[in-house]
């Protein structure tokens, strides 16, 4: 049924609750990318067979929902009911029986799920109790995990489109002033002021102007984007559409890489929703704005998230940047006044009309506003997406949060911002997060990718594992990049092959510092953050693969050889998961490594339980081809 | 009108101008390799990067290519600070390990005091900066769009679709024109010109019997502005001469008596 005015919206609402109330019990089960990884979809789909069976009608007692991302992908599939707020955690299809005989029929526990605190050993049935989510500030997230995504009532029902009704009530430049109150700022990395940029698009001449939505969230690892398009994609179009109604736009467009089926799927399934009911099509809720949406699928390329470069991706051309000394709120897609924003700005909106710019502004730091999802992955307990407000540490994020590092080993340091972020040691760790202290320290916000690395992880491979990727992506159109990063990779893979002199560290600096300033992009300009934050706060490492030919977390195959010592309990672990079967060994007898055969692949390191297996230097030819 | 003051100098300019242009008009040097005025300002090559700053914004200080940078007022640019010649030595050095052989590359890095790179040169190097000027000469200028680019980043190259001969090139040879460092090979007889694994028949100039334009080429033109089929018959020269003569003839002609006025024959 189409909804001709805010008088048939609330009405639809108002039947939503209706339903929802209808039905005491919820059980949420996460269908994100993550837990349907690791079998989320057959959990769900025994849950229905195994109500079924008990005779538990679905209808009045109790449902079985898929949903969005939870976040918490490293303990999945998650599976929590509502409204008890039980968590239970690693869920698999065979554990479905007895969740249906215990909790849903007499509300016990089962005990072997419920998620155990790895520092205090405590069980922690409550899913608001969990450290991993007790410290947490959901905005942006707030509705991922929490509703089924395709399900335009259950988004009403948790308050969907109320932002939306206000916002058409307001005038557009009301709604602009709302989110200047709020401080909000562009959450893809930049941290541009979004009403300074809604502004400029406004004050552009241009017969029509076009809202994007950047969704390319192509940054390894970082899959905030990615989880909320899924998870809540109705919350991205009602911010879109808001956007449109306060810079006057009549055509928008949802830039999705391909490799994100179901973020595809879920928001067309949106759209086509919202067309159906007239919240997206001609005359919106009776207020006189005409938009629509178009869903435009990348094909997977990095620099596709640079916002001009994805302009000429949506166009249909070679996805390639271009200088952006004419901006593109002025000259932006087909050379029209474009607003760009990424997933989880556009997220942002809803609430901020919704509540005001001013309670917005309330949470965060005095320069960035808000909240900020952040992806943390890495050698850290607790993995997963995790949204906080702006300026809360790192030491809060990795400890509190993340909940140490794993194997209790030590913090070494934490990369942020994605590929071409920055690295910050833990002298480091009470910096506040927000986009200017990431800023001064060398390393950036970005789309929120936070990789934390701990003593066995070796700085300088590090940094040469992001050049490489970003060399890889680098478009190839400008000279700096795209022939600084394959001479800076040739350069490190000098270092790390035990060749490397002083002069070829000396030659980084300079080259990296050129092609930060000298590359037209943003890709390039911030490529070389991973090599000079490392060479700015771990240079004696670098200076040990160099001078030492050593590396001291045994990462650097050429600069490392593996040694077994007289602490090895014969377990024979190492043996079986070594690939060229370099070990032997027999029981009780401390196992013999052979050099010749042993390709340094660390795998035996990761697995023994003594920690016998050790890291040496090895000896290597000081001798440097021309 | 604004103004923009370069090394110094208070230079008038027009509005959507870019640095490059007033720069070009005032015969202050900036290096280019992939901008060609009859192209759209690409911004590739990164040679004709320029400082600049503005009296408004005391501190503030940036590096951007002369030929994409609109100017404004009072803005004040450098065209040879230490910065940025230190940026164009380091792009010219990142060119010439791509480029070994080429002289082009070679002199105008020896401009900057580069003789040798100091990076790795690659070994297999062909002389193409991937300035892009053929492909978008081909697609702005001609319309043709016969040759376009592959891959990304390292592996990026000119490329025709395919790595076929060009269905769509008409060899008319515009985009060895354009090339900075002349990587595209022609070779021309006077009858047949093979450029990109592709051999075009020539048209003969029916007066000096020279070749001038190629048969695909002179299609497409008749077709694309309409032109009567006999358009290119003789070559530039000759079509020239032609008119000039015509203009001499008229020239000697006695000016007309008042009744010839109305004769049509006279016009």
């Amino acid at each position: 049924m189409r909804l001709e005015t805010v008088k048939d919206l609330e009405k639809r609402r108002k039947q939503a609750i209706k339903n929802k109330e209808s039905v005491p019990n919820t059980i949420l089960v996460c269908g994100g990318t993550g837990c349907l990884a690791s079998g989320s979809a057959a959990v769900a789909d025994e849950f229905s067979k195994q109500l079924k069976k008990h005779g538990i009608d679905t209808k009045v007692q109790l449902q079985v929902k898929r949903t969005g991302c939870h976040g918490f992908c490293e303990r999945g599939p998650i599976v929590t009911f509502v409204p008890s707020g039980i968590l239970y955690q690693k869920v698999k299809p065979a554990h479905v029986e007895e969740i249906v005989e215990k909790t849903v029929k007499n509300g016990e526990i089962v005990k072997k799920l419920v998620y155990r605190d790895p520092s205090t050993k405590q069980y922690v049935e409550q899913y608001s109790e969990i450290p991993f989510y007790k410290h947490q500030t959901r905005i942006a997230l707030r509705n991922t995990g929490q509703m089924d995504p395709t399900s335009i009532d259950d988004y009403l029902a948790r308050g969907g489109f109320k932002g939306l009704a206000k916002a058409l009530d307001m005038k557009p430049e009301a709604v602009l002033d709302e989110i200047e109150k709020s401080g909000l700022r562009g959450r893809g990395g930049g941290g541009f002021p979004t009403a300074r940029k809604w502004r400029s698009a406004i004050n552009a001449p241009g017969e029509k102007k076009y809202v994007i939505c950047n969704g390319d969230g192509g940054a390894p690892g970082a899959l905030m984007d990615r989880s909320i398009m899924e998870g809540d994609p109705f919350d991205v179009l009602e911010g879109m559409i808001i956007g449109a109604w306060a810079i006057g736009s009549d055509e928008g467009y949802i830039y999705v890489r391909q490799e994100y089926p179901l973020a595809v799927v879920h928001l067309r399934k949106a759209i086509e929703t919202l067309r159906e009911v007239g919240l997206l099509g001609r005359n919106i809720l009776g207020s006189g704005l005409n938009f629509d949406i178009t869903i435009a699928r990348g094909g997977g390329a990095f620099v596709c998230g640079e916002s001009s470069a994805l302009m000429m991706s949506v166009a249909g051309k070679v996805g390639e940047p271009r200088a952006k000394y004419i901006h593109s709120t002025e000259r932006g897609l087909y050379d029209l006044p474009t607003v760009l924003n990424n997933v989880e700005t556009w997220v942002n909106v809803p609430v901020i009309i919704e509540n005001g710019g001013e309670r917005f502004a309330q949470c965060g730091t005095e320069k960035s506003k808000g909240t900020k999802v952040f992806a943390l992955i890495g050698r850290v307990n607790n993995t997963g997406l995790v949204e906080v407000p702006m300026g809360v540490t790192l030491r809060d994020l990795i400890f509190n949060i993340g909940g140490g590092i794993q194997r209790n080993r030590e913090f070494k340091a934490v990369q942020t911002g994605g590929p071409s972020g920055g690295c910050i040691p833990k002298e480091l760790l009470d910096l506040p997060v927000d986009f200017d202290r990431l800023t001064e320290q060398g390393s950036m916000m970005g789309s929120g990718g936070m990789i934390v690395m701990d003593e066995r992880t070796c700085m300088v491979d590090v940094a040469r594992y992001f050049l490489n990727f970003l060399m890889e992506e680098s478009c190839g159109k400008c000279v700096p990049c795209r022939e600084g990063l394959r001479q800076l990779k040739g350069l490190y893979d000098r270092i790390v092959e035990g060749y490397g002199t002083m002069e070829d560290l000396k030659k980084i600096e300079w080259l990296a510092e050129d092609v930060r300033i000298a590359s037209l992009c943003a890709l390039g300009k911030s490529a070389p953050n991973p090599v000079l934050s490392t060479i700015r706060f771990f240079r004696d490492e670098y200076e040990e693969h160099i001078n030492l030919k050593r590396c001291r977390a045994g990462v650097c195959k050429a600069l490392t050889k593996l040694v077994i010592k007289d602490n090895c309990i014969a377990c024979g672990k190492c043996i079986k998961v070594c690939a060229t079967d370099a070990i032997t060994g027999e029981k009780k007898k401390v196992h013999v490594l052979d050099q010749g055969k042993c390709i340094v692949c660390g795998s035996c390191v990761e697995i023994c339980p003594v920690d016998a297996v050790q890291v040496e230097p090895a000896s290597k030819a000081v001798e440097v081809p021309s | 009108m604004p103004e923009i003051i370069v090394d110094g100098r208070r230079l008038r300019c027009d509005e959507g101008e870019t640095i490059l242009d007033v720069c070009g008009r005032n015969k202050i040097k900036v290096p280019t390799l992939c901008y060609h005025e009859a192209v759209e300002s690409w911004g590739g090559c990164r040679l004709c990067m320029v400082e600049i700053s503005h009296p408004k914004w005391p501190g503030w200080k940036d590096w951007v290519t002369a030929c994409l940078y609109p100017v404004r007022d009072g803005l004040v640019v450098g065209t040879g600070t230490p910065r940025v010649r230190r940026l164009r030595a380091t792009v010219l050095d990142l060119l010439l390990a791509r480029c070994p052989n080429s002289d082009v590359i070679r002199s105008l890095a020896a401009e900057y005091g580069i003789e040798e790179t100091s990076y790795q040169p690659r070994e297999d190097g062909d002389n193409c900066i991937l300035c892009g000027l053929c492909v978008r000469v081909c697609a702005e200028v001609i319309g043709a769009n016969a040759i376009g680019t592959a891959g990304r980043g390292t592996s990026k190259e000119i490329s025709e679709p395919l790595k076929e001969p060009p269905a769509d090139c008409i060899g008319c040879a515009a985009c060895a024109y354009v090339c900075p460092t002349n990587v595209i090979m022609v070779l021309q007889s006077r009858t047949q010109r093979i450029i990109w694994d592709r051999s075009f028949d020539m048209v003969v100039c029916k007066q000096c019997g020279k070749s001038h334009i190629t048969v695909a080429q002179r299609d497409w033109l008749v077709k694309r502005n309409d032109l009567p089929a006999d358009y290119y018959d003789l070559c530039d020269e000759c079509k020239r001469k032609v008119v000039a003569n015509t203009q001499k003839n008229l020239a000697s002609m006695k000016y007309p008596g008042e009744d010839d006025l109305f004769d049509i024959d006279y016009i």
